[in-house]
């Protein structure tokens, strides 16, 4: 169980408690602050699309590979988006090789929903011949340094690497599909970011930090599109929520969502 | 989730493709202590929906370092039968089977006093025989069931429901049609005596003002079926004279 990986050292889960109420944090950022935030596209040059993602010491590699396939029978005129996560050993001393545990499976699945729900991708525009082919994009995340908040950190370094890469420009002769030169853009519509929040006592924190983690009851993240809809949402870890901090999750989250997509977006 | 939007979802006299109204749940049916070999069960048929649940325990853990010192391991597996969907679902664990595992658990667990049996596990299994949208609400309520015929302490009956977004009208409980051809699905579990919200997710896109309304009116839908839980334990449980304790139950919905 995730809990009993990391071994909090009880009197700094106590001490962050103490802060909490007094609105401050072990690491003196407010109680609604982000650590600091880098990003970087485009260092993996056989990825289609690729992005580095710091949050703090929090560090997630996410590549982008655009193939072809067959559609689902169910949407046979629409491309196929994939997510996957892993959370590779040398991460964390709590990572372990093998195959995916419920906690990557949970994290590529929020991420997948974020940007599937808010049509970031174009779907429609990644058929090649209805029914028979269409692109496949695969979206790999890859922990390499967990800090803490992998949800925000994850959803932002694949909407990074999405809205950066690049495929091959193509037509389709005779029910082929045929390369030209050229490279495009993804059909990039809209931008979800997640928001985590960490609730302690009666408190709702922003982006918690591994520390911060470990002292948590509970926490729920946002997607927010460009719009300021939401696109997904997903309470995670053993705990409760008051449907009055719910609410008041989701305005934090739309506030915190337009700050990620001014700083981000417009760096681009 | 929200594929197209062309066919119609609720129609001119505001009824839905079942016929229901927009704060109207499916028809539930719930057993308390269906199993004769676990140590607590429960079947409930939500719509369509055919789910048990079974609970064992407390008992030793297998494997055994997983113990805890201080409570009990709580463990959860939510699986759905290779007939219970449309096309036939693959008998190993999807993702999205672990996924909901995981989710269910976490759910479920702040109901239990954990603390009453270290280094003991309590393991649930929800098989879903069959499916319509929603087994994640049916299973949870039926597992809090479970856990309650198992005579585990519990701090509340946790009980699930889902409101979501239809034809642009946010609706109470979504099926199956309404959940893959909807604008969102808000799935919704709750210990109604505190009002502490146990599990929360939501796929879709709803704007902050109809994702409150949602929440508040899957809420709402949580107390009918709360009502329904209770019942279905008193029926299991309830010396002859039961009547005493009935307070203010205004409605207590289908069968």
């Amino acid at each position: 169980m995730s809990d009993s990986y990391e071994v909090p050292i009880s009197i700094k889960m106590k001490r962050i408690g103490e802060l909490i109420v007094q609105d401050k944090r072990l690491d003196g950022r407010g109680l609604l602050d982000y650590r600091e935030i880098k990003v970087e596209t485009g260092m993996i040059e056989k990825a289609n699309g690729s992005a580095l993602v710091s949050l703090g010491n929090t560090k997630i590699l996410t590549g982008v590979k655009v193939e072809t396939g067959t559609p689902f029978p169910d949407t046979p005129e629409e491309g196929v988006l994939t997510v996957n996560a892993e959370l590779v050993p040398l991460a964390s001393p709590s990572f372990e090789a093998g195959p995916p545990r419920e906690e990557s499976i949970e994290l590529a699945r929020v991420v997948d929903r974020g940007i599937r729900e808010s049509k970031a991708l174009d779907s429609k525009k990644l058929c090649i011949v209805p029914g028979k082919l269409v692109f496949i994009v695969f979206v790999d995340i890859y922990v390499l340094d967990h800090d803490g908040n992998l949800f925000d950190a994850s959803a932002l370094a694949s909407m990074l690497a999405l809205t950066t890469a690049k495929m091959r420009e193509f037509e389709v002769k005779d029910g082929a599909i045929v390369y030209k030169d050229g490279f495009v853009p993804l059909p990039i519509n809209n931008h979800a970011f997640e928001v985590t929040m960490a609730k302690i006592g009666d408190k709702l924190i922003v982006d918690p930090s591994l520390e911060e983690e470990s002292a948590v009851d509970t926490q729920i993240t946002i997607a927010v599109d460009d719009e300021g809809n939401i696109c997904a949402t997903q309470k995670s870890k053993i705990g409760v929520f008051k449907p009055t901090e719910i609410v008041e999750a989701v305005k934090i989250a739309q506030t915190k969502a337009a700050e990620i997509r001014e700083k981000v977006l417009g760096g681009l | 989730m929200s594929k197209t939007k062309s066919e119609k979802l609720i129609n001119e006299k505001g009824l839905r493709v079942d016929g229901r109204k927009f704060d109207e749940l499916r028809p539930i049916k719930i057993e308390v202590g269906t199993l004769e070999r676990a140590n607590g069960s429960a079947y409930i048929e939500w719509g369509k929906n055919k789910i048990l649940a079974a609970v064992y325990g407390p008992r030793e853990v297998h494997p055994r370092h997983l113990a805890l010192p201080d409570r009990t391991l709580f463990r959860c597996r939510y699986h759905m039968a290779p007939f219970s969907t449309e096309e036939r679902k693959n008998p190993a664990p999807s993702r999205r089977e672990i996924e909901l595992s995981k989710v269910i658990r976490e759910a479920v667990e702040p109901s239990i006093f954990t603390e009453l049996f270290p280094r003991t596990g309590i393991d649930v299994f929800i098989e879903v025989l069959e499916s319509e949208g929603g087994t994640r609400c049916a299973g949870i309520t039926a597992t809090s069931l479970a856990l309650a015929d198992a005579g585990i302490p519990l701090k509340d009956l946790i009980v699930a429901c889902a409101a979501g977004k239809v034809d642009g009208q946010i609706v109470l409980d979504l099926d199956e049609v309404e959940d893959q051809k909807g604008q969102a699905d808000l799935p919704v579990a709750i210990s109604l005596r505190t009002g502490e919200i146990t599990l929360l997710q939501m796929d879709g896109i709803m704007s902050a003002e109809e994702y409150e309304k949602a929440l508040n009116l899957a809420i709402e839908g949580c107390g009918r079926v709360h009502e329904m839980q209770r019942e279905a334990l008193k029926k299991k449980y309830a010396m002859e004279e039961e009547g005493a304790e009935k307070e203010g139950e205004d409605e207590v919905t289908s069968e």
